[in-house]
């Protein structure tokens, strides 16, 4: 840790270094990791004119440039170094910038830059599901990018998207046409992230090569939205705002894929605008979730409302939908999974395969695509996640010999199915379960608003069972008031209080029923933030605590805190209080640089404080999670 | 005969008479008398059955919930004989005796005549978990599509028998695993009489081991007193305990060894009423709780606390007279949470608490 530390003391603020690793670190870890890991760098201005000048120099001299040991040259030859070799597995976007050295001198140093974004990218293929380290290190890089945003923009914008670190491949191809160098890139950028994507065995790699694929159709368009994406960040905007921007989009995009493919300009718009709304955000970031992209409220729901009509690639269905979970209209994870099966079979149904292409591959391209644009209005729940798996699966799955009318009915009736068995059906039998464990005279608590523990409140109350129920909610989102309303409307006598009172009701609880986003692989809860709270009390007070969550929200991840993946929710939101305005006291305290808002989404309680999770398959201790994922994954429909 | 279609006191459980009827039985040298006491009995009963001589007039549903009780309890009577297996000979019974003719048929015979056993005592837990053990088997036999249903069926026969047999052999693997945890010069506290832990520490005295045995009293059965005499006669010494002097000599214990009622998906276990308590002090002083079971005691059930257990009452003889406005605890057994245990000895192996979730999971789902 002290290395750590003495090393932000020391760097300029300007080009923030993100925790985890020290400058010192990567040295070591580039010769240990896999290339892929190697973007633990964190350049700085100063530094990264030192690198300018060595690939100048490199550039002039000979053409294959070897990274250089670890020991002999500064830190920041290092990184630089360690930059170049990383994505050489990945990425040899060999054509662009190529180009670009006979146009301008000037560009080697925008392309050191650019090239750091796409080592950056190539590992990481989904938020959170990487380690931390690897997030950061691309936040750390994408602000070199935006150095010389005019410089890149001049080199024919795709370039510095497109950015091949392997120097080598590009001195070599320096003579080729850029259409054909084009085309080579994009090859390069599909096998690498097939690689990648193999090596991780993620859901969101096989994103990742898909998305890839679906960029591939459209090559030339690719390059434009960085260079306006740089056109976008003030050029004298300070660069530690630029970086935080730049991660938060290089974050979402690397979701899908490592660099920004998106072929849709009015995406391209939408993402510049996020980008001059947040630069304000962006000071405002807990150091320990810079990994996480920060959601942005603001101006974009307006925004994208106004674009409606103009989104070519998206289809309608899908693009309210994202608008939908932008505005928070749907939430929970039942909700919005079902809400993009919906949208989904919506595309399905209008979607024609374009001639000379194959169906499964352009409609897997294009269901890539809608994901990645969900995943900019809101970050994938983990439900979401297992159902596009399956989703892909099933497509990928189809015969080849099917006519196209008929494949698009067997998806559709496939969505159909997995809705109704995974979700509506599920959760009825987790409510016949669940019921067997209240009784009369019990007083049950729940947190949150969740869909499950709300059918087994009804159906309990249905069947005559004499129970209280305490509602405990909390802010920002508020939302166990929607429960309480509908519990007291069927006419079921409810407390409610916030989670500050939760040691004061524990006293007299019997049961705690809760919901989960997720259940991961050592019996971690993962689910609404306060959850946790609530179950340690209930532990503390000898209160059994049952989690109901439907099976195909189970994940094989594992994950021991609540940091390393999460979701950034509106800092606003906690720092207005919705309809008192008299509550303004931190009202221009915002942009400060010594105040922090963190607005977190979700937590995950440790399997120590649940007593028993009840899913479709029957009530089962935490401990049987990976039995369940291990046995009925390979059975059904995913991975 | 209606009795014996419903439990003759209902407020006391049945599961609870049979163990104490069999603890009347003082030693295994009286086994082949009741045996051969039991067999005549059969023979009365079957005589004296209506499903057995009267014309198949009552419907057959009627004879055969009266066959399959009968049978029960004809096996049951005998003392070495574990319900869950009493249970399975009787749904043999059912299949020999059926007329079915289909696999689908079959099924549903077994399963009324499983559910009517079920029903007849529905506090038995190893009952409940052999009946449903049977029926699995049937069903993923009958789902294989077997050659033909008269073969298939006598597979089914087949198994059944054989389950008896198993059931013997599982109290006899369940004793070699204990061994190597049973050292020289331990002393062992034993609650309640189970069969299984009585092999267990036969066959340790068999083996030449040094070991000491703290018997708790286990009023109101008096089981202790039973298994005290049964270890004397193998020269393994003994020391009794009132069931409140547990903690007090919780010191010079090395290791607390229980049967089981039934094992639970959490990993917990039902037991005779106080080995909840013996757990959760030698927990808190740090010694290991051993649990031996054999593995069809595995029960789909999941206690989160201790009145989530169906009722299985007892009458309890104080000695003296009580008034009656004075309430009785009469419940005969309590839930033992997972976290209070250390291993189960089962046939399946040495098993953690956590792995019989899984075990269920694989038999059941």
């Amino acid at each position: 840790m002290d290395p750590r530390r003495s090393a932000r003391t020391v760097s300029d603020p300007k080009v923030r270094q993100v925790g985890f690793f020290t400058p010192a670190a990567p040295p070591e870890r580039s010769c240990s990791d896999p290339p892929r890991q190697q973007d633990l760098i964190q350049p700085q201005s100063p530094s990264s004119t030192q690198v300018n000048d060595h690939f100048r120099s490199g550039d002039s001299l000979s053409p294959v440039m070897i990274p250089p040991p670890p020991h002999h040259h500064s830190d920041t030859l290092h990184r630089t170094a360690l930059q170049v070799t990383s994505p050489k597995t990945a990425f040899s976007y060999s054509a662009r910038t190529v180009t670009i050295p006979t146009e301008n001198d000037d560009v080697p140093s925008s392309l050191s830059p650019s090239r750091k974004v796409v080592a950056v990218k190539s590992p990481s293929s989904y938020p959170g599901v990487r380690a931390s380290s690897v997030p950061a290190s691309e936040l750390t890089t994408v602000s070199v990018v935006n150095l010389p945003p005019g410089i890149s923009e001049k080199a024919g914008g795709g370039a510095s998207v497109e950015v091949q670190n392997d120097r080598p491949v590009r001195s070599k191809s320096l003579k080729e046409k850029t259409s054909k160098a084009e085309r080579r890139a994009m090859q390069e950028a599909q096998r690498a992230a097939k690689a990648a994507a193999k090596a991780e065995g993620t859901k969101a790699s096989s994103a990742a090569t898909k998305v890839v694929t679906s960029a591939n159709t459209k090559p030339s368009k690719a390059a434009k939205p960085s260079s306006q994406k740089n056109d976008g960040s003030q050029f004298a905007a300070s660069e530690k705002k630029v970086g935080d921007r730049a991660p938060e989009k290089d974050r979402k995009k690397d979701a899908p894929h490592p660099r920004m493919q998106y072929d849709d300009t009015s995406r391209v718009e939408k993402a510049k605008k996020r980008a001059v709304v947040k630069q304000t955000e962006v000071r405002n970031r807990v150091e320990l979730f810079r990994h996480l992209p920060q959601y942005e409220h603001g101006t974009q729901l307006p925004d994208l409302e106004t674009k409606f009509f103009e989104l070519d690639p998206m289809h309608p269905a899908v693009y309210k939908v994202g608008l939908q979970y932008l505005s928070g209209d749907i939430r929970g994870g039942n909700a919005r999974c079902i809400a993009m099966f919906q949208a989904f079979k919506e595309a399905i149904k209008d979607y024609s395969t374009p001639p000379e292409k194959t169906l499964i591959r352009d409609l897997t391209a294009r269901i890539s695509s809608y994901v990645s644009f969900l995943i900019e209005c809101r970050p994938l729940s983990v439900s979401m996640g297992n159902a596009i798996k399956f989703l892909k699966n099933q497509i990928a799955k189809l015969p080849l010999a099917l006519s196209e009318s008929e494949a698009k009915a067997t998806l559709v009736s496939d969505i159909d199915r997995f809705i109704n068995e995974k979700i509506i059906v599920a959760e009825k039998v987790i409510v016949k379960h669940a019921v067997t464990k209240i009784r009369d005279g019990d007083v049950l608590l729940t947190y949150g608003a969740s869909s499950a523990v709300e059918m087994i409140l009804l159906h309990a109350h249905e069947l005559g069972k004499q129970f209280r129920v305490v509602v405990v909610d909390s802010r920002p989102k508020l939302e166990g008031q929607l429960l309480l309303r509908r519990l007291v409307r069927k006419g079921l006598s409810c407390t409610y209080t916030h989670v500050n009172a939760v040691s004061c009701i524990m006293q007299e609880v019997t049961r705690v029923f809760l919901g989960a986003s997720s259940v991961l692989s050592n019996g971690t809860v993962y689910s609404r933030v306060g959850t946790a709270c609530v179950a340690m009390v209930a532990h503390a007070f000898r209160v059994p605590v049952l989690v109901c969550c439907e099976a195909y929200k189970f994940h094989e991840r594992v994950q021991l805190d609540s940091i390393c993946f999460n979701e950034l929710g509106n800092p606003d939101a906690i720092s207005k209080v919705h309809g008192r305005e008299d509550i303004n006291y931190l009202d221009g305290f915002v942009n400060r640089e010594n105040l922090q808002l963190l607005n977190l989404v979700y937590d995950a309680t440790p399997s120590d404080y649940v007593s028993m999770i009840i899913t479709d398959y029957g009530m089962i201790p935490p401990t049987s999670v990976p039995v369940i994922v291990r046995e009925y994954r390979r059975e059904h429909l995913w991975s | 005969m209606a009795d014996s279609l419903q439990n003759p006191k209902p407020n006391v459980s049945a599961y609870y008479q049979t163990r104490a009827a069999h603890h009347a039985v003082v030693t295994s040298d009286w086994l082949a008398q009741a045996q051969a006491a039991v067999s005549i009995q059969t023979d009365d009963d079957s005589s004296g059955s209506d499903g057995r001589i009267a014309p198949v007039t009552g419907g057959k549903g009627y004879d055969k919930a009266f066959s399959v009780i009968d049978e029960f309890n004809s096996w049951r009577k005998q003392p070495d004989l574990a319900e869950a297996v009493a249970a399975i000979r009787a749904l043999a019974a059912v299949i020999r005796a059926s007329q079915a003719t289909t696999m689908m048929e079959l099924e549903i015979e077994l399963k009324k005549a499983s559910d009517s056993l079920k029903a007849w005592d529905s506090t038995s837990i190893s009952l409940t978990a052999g009946c449903d053990l049977f029926m699995r088997y049937v069903t993923r036999t009958s789902a294989l599509e077997y050659e033909d249903f008269n073969s298939a069926r006598s597979r089914l026969i087949e198994r059944a028998e054989k389950f008896g047999e198993i059931s013997c052999k599982a109290r006899r693997i369940i004793a070699m695993l204990c061994q190597d945890f049973i050292f020289d010069g331990c002393t062992i506290l034993v609650h309640g009489f189970s069969r299984v832990v009585f092999e267990v520490l036969k066959t340790a005295a068999q083996n030449k081991k040094h070991f000491r045995v703290f018997c708790t009293e286990g009023r109101p059965d008096r089981t202790g007193l039973r298994l005290s005499n049964e270890l004397a006669k193998l020269d393994v010494p003994v020391k009794l305990l009132i069931d409140s002097a547990v903690a007090y000599t919780m010191d010079e214990v090395d290791m607390v060894l229980v049967g089981a009622d039934g094992i639970v998906e959490s990993g917990g276990i039902i037991n005779m009423m106080g080995t909840y308590q013996i757990a959760l002090v030698s927990h808190s002083m740090n010694k290991p709780v051993y649990v031996a079971a054999e593995s069809y005691k595995f029960a789909r059930l999941y206690p989160l606390d201790q009145k989530d257990l169906g009722p299985a009452l007892r009458t309890i003889d104080f000695g003296v007279p009580i008034p009656s406005k004075v309430e009785v605890e009469k419940s005969a057994r309590d839930y033992t949470p997972p976290q209070y245990l250390t291993l189960l000895f089962t046939d399946l192996g040495v098993l953690t608490p956590s792995v019989v979730s899984d075990e269920l999971i694989q038999l059941y789902l």
